[in-house]
C-alpha cells in the first residue's frame, strides 16, 4: 500500500460522498415523491422533505377494487410476473441442452454463435412480421404471445451465460461418472446439472430481469389489461393525465422493487456473470 | 461412441433452441426483407412489389438523415460519458475509504432500476412546472425562471443523455472495478519503485488490464445506444420538433403510427445494417487489442 497524505484521503472521501449523492439522490427522490402529500409536490418552493408521511398511494395501487387505478396496476403486475416467468422457464429449457452440447461438442458451436449474434438485431427489424404472425395465431394481446416474443431476447442471452457456466465444469468429471457405468442422462442429472445450478440461477435471474424490463414489444403487442405489462402501465401513467405525481412515483417504486432487491442481494453473482461473459466475448 | 453419432446427438440437443430461434428470429427477419420491397400497410392489403423504392425514398429523405445524426450524437456522447465516468468511479471505488463496501453495493441501483422507471423518474425530475431540477436550481440561485428541459429542442437531447448516463455508467464502473481488482499488487508496487507517476501508472500498468473488459462494455453499450427506444419514447416520444427522434423511434412511427409496414421494414433493415457494420468494426478493434495485450 502506498503512503497516503491526509489531503489525498480527504479528496477520496469527498469524491466518494459525491458519487454516493449522485447515485442515491434520484432514487431517494422517487421514494420521497411516493410518500409526500400531493400538495407538497406541486408547491413552490418545492417541499423536499414531507411534513407528514403518506403511504396511502401504495394501498391505492395494490387494491383490487374493480375499475380502479389499483385494479389496472395489479393486473399489469400479474401480467409482468406471468410473462417474465414463462419466458424465463422456456428460455432455460431451450438454453440448457444447447449450451451443454456446444460446451462439449465444439464442432456445432457455429450455430450457437449465430444465435448469439442475433443480440445485435434491433427489435424493430423483427417487429412487423412478429406483429403479423401473432395476429395470425390470435396471440396479439396475450401474455403467452408476449412471452413467446421475449424468447428472441432471453434465449440467446441465457444460452451464452449457460455455455460459459458449463465450460467451467471439467469434462473429466462426466467422463468418470460414465466410466462407472452411468448413462449420459444419469450423468447429466446427477453430476453436471447440480454443479451448474448456480449458473442456472444467475441465468434465470438475468432472464427474468430482462423480461421485467422489456418495453418495446410489450408496447406493440399488448393493448389492455389482459396482457399489458408493468412497463407499459407505467409509461401510460407517466404520459397520461394523472395529476398526482406521487402516484406515478409509487408505481415506479413498486415496479423497481423486485429487480432492486434481486440486484442488491445477488450483486456478486450478477457482476461475475456480466464480467465473465464479457471478458470471454 | 462414434463421431457421427456424437454429432447427431449434438444436433438433436440443439434442435429445440434452433427451431424456436428460426421461428421467432430467422423467419421474421427474412419476412422483413421481403416486406421492405413492397408497399404493404400494417392492416389491409398485402401490398405490391415496388423494388428498391422504399430504400431510395428512405435514404434520400431528410427525416432519415436528420434522425441518423440525432442517433449518432446520442450514442457517441452518452457512451463516451458513460465510459469516462465509469472508469473514474471504478478507480475511486478501488481506493480505501470509509463506506466503500456499501458504495460498491449501491452502484447496482441504477442498473437494477427498470429503464421505463428510470425514464419516468427523470421525466418527473425535469417537469417544467413542478420538477425537482427546476426547484433545486432556482433555490440555489442558478436559474431565474423554471424551464421546460424536455420541451425545448435545445435542451431535450442533453437531458435525455444525462438520464441515460446516470443509469448506465455504474455498470461500466462495476465491470471496470472487477478488472482493476485483477491487477496484481506486485506489478503496481514495482511500477512505484520504478518511479512511475500516477498518469504513467494508469496508462502503462493499469489500462492494459482494463482494455479488454472495457472494449466489450463499449461494444455492447454502443450497440444498445444505437438501438435506443424505451427511454426516449417514455420521456419525449422523439419530440420536441423531432429533436430527440432516434432511428428506432422513426421506424416505430413509420411502421406502426403511420402503418406503412413496407417502408418501415426497409428502414428497420437499414438500421440493422448500420448496427452490423458497427459491430464488425468493433470486432476488428477487439481482435487487435487482444493481439497487443496478449
Amino acid at each position: 500500500m502506498e503512503r497516503r497524505s491526509f489531503l489525498f484521503s480527504f479528496f477520496i472521501h469527498a469524491c466518494a460522498l459525491l458519487l454516493a449523492i449522485v447515485i442515491l439522490a434520484p432514487v431517494v427522490w422517487l421514494f420521497i415523491m411516493s410518500i409526500s402529500p400531493a400538495a407538497g409536490l406541486t408547491a413552490k418552493p418545492l417541499v423536499w422533505w414531507p411534513q407528514s408521511v403518506d403511504f396511502s398511494r401504495y394501498g391505492v395501487l395494490l387494491s383490487s377494487v374493480e375499475n380502479s387505478a389499483g385494479a389496472a396496476f395489479v393486473a399489469s403486475l400479474v401480467n409482468s410476473i406471468l410473462v417474465a416467468g414463462m419466458a424465463t422457464i422456456a428460455a432455460l429449457a431451450l438454453a440448457i441442452p444447447a449450451a451443454w452440447t456446444v460446451s462439449r461438442t465444439p464442432s456445432v458451436g457455429w450455430s450457437l454463435y449465430m444465435v448469439i449474434a442475433t443480440y445485435m438485431l434491433p427489435p424493430v427489424a423483427l417487429a412487423v412480421p412478429l406483429y403479423f404472425g401473432l395476429a395470425h395465431l390470435g396471440l396479439l394481446n396475450t401474455v403467452f404471445g408476449l412471452a413467446l416474443v421475449y424468447l428472441t431476447i432471453l434465449a440467446p442471452f441465457t444460452t451464452w451465460l449457460m455455455k460459459s457456466g458449463f465450460d467451467a465444469i471439467p469434462k473429466e468429471i462426466e467422463a468418470a461418472a460414465m466410466m462407472d457405468g452411468a448413462g449420459l442422462f444419469a450423468t447429466l442429472r446427477i453430476i453436471t446439472l447440480p454443479l451448474a445450478a448456480p449458473v442456472m440461477a444467475t441465468s434465470a435471474l438475468f432472464a427474468f430481469l430482462l423480461a421485467w424490463d422489456e418495453f418495446f414489444y410489450a408496447l406493440l403487442f399488448t393493448s389492455d389489461l389482459r396482457a399489458k405489462t408493468l412497463t407499459v402501465a407505467i409509461a401510460d401513467l407517466a404520459g397520461g393525465r394523472v395529476s398526482d405525481y406521487g402516484l406515478i412515483a409509487t408505481a415506479g417504486v413498486l415496479a423497481a422493487l423486485p429487480p432492486v432487491v434481486i440486484g442488491l442481494v445477488m450483486q456478486r453473482a450478477l457482476i461475475s456473470g456480466l464480467t465473465s461473459g464479457g471478458v470471454k466475448g | 461412441m462414434s463421431g457421427t453419432s456424437m454429432t447427431t446427438r449434438a444436433w438433436l440437443l440443439m434442435l429445440p433452441l434452433l427451431a424456436v430461434m428460426i421461428a421467432v428470429i430467422g423467419w421474421p427477419l427474412v419476412d422483413t426483407v421481403g416486406l421492405s420491397f413492397t408497399d404493404a400497410k400494417l392492416v389491409g392489403t398485402a401490398g405490391n412489389f415496388v423494388g428498391i423504392d422504399n430504400y431510395v425514398k428512405t435514404l434520400t429523405g431528410s427525416n432519415f438523415q436528420r434522425t441518423l445524426v440525432t442517433t449518432t450524437i446520442f450514442a457517441v456522447v452518452s457512451v463516451f460519458a458513460e465510459m469516462v465516468l465509469g472508469v473514474l468511479a471504478a478507480l475511486l471505488l478501488n481506493q480505501q475509504f470509509y463506506g466503500r463496501t456499501m458504495l460498491r453495493g449501491l452502484m447496482i441501483l441504477p442498473w437494477a432500476l427498470p429503464t421505463v422507471v428510470n425514464a419516468t423518474l427523470w421525466r418527473l425530475i425535469y417537469n417544467p412546472e413542478y420538477g425537482a431540477l427546476n426547484a433545486a436550481l432556482t433555490q440555489i440561485g442558478m436559474l431565474d425562471a423554471y424551464r421546460s428541459w424536455l420541451g425545448e429542442p435545445g435542451t431535450a437531447l442533453a437531458s435525455l443523455i444525462i438520464a441515460d448516463c446516470w443509469k448506465n455508467f455504474p455498470l461500466v464502473a462495476l465491470i471496470a472495478l472487477a478488472a482493476l481488482q485483477a491487477v496484481p499488487r506486485d506489478i503496481t508496487a514495482a511500477s512505484l519503485v520504478d518511479g512511475a507517476g500516477p498518469f504513467a501508472r494508469f496508462r502503462f500498468v493499469i489500462l492494459p488490464y482494463l482494455a479488454g473488459p472495457l472494449i466489450v462494455a463499449l461494444v455492447l453499450r454502443t450497440i444498445e445506444a444505437f438501438k435506443v427506444f424505451d427511454i426516449i419514447w417514455v420521456m419525449t416520444r422523439g419530440g420536441p420538433a423531432n429533436s430527440t427522434r432516434t432511428l428506432s423511434i422513426l421506424v416505430y412511427q413509420e411502421a406502426f403510427s403511420f402503418q406503412r409496414a413496407g417502408s418501415g421494414a426497409s428502414l428497420a433493415l437499414i438500421v440493422t445494417l448500420l448496427v452490423a457494420v458497427l459491430a464488425a468494426a468493433y470486432g476488428v478493434l477487439v481482435r487487435r487489442t487482444a493481439g497487443s495485450t496478449a
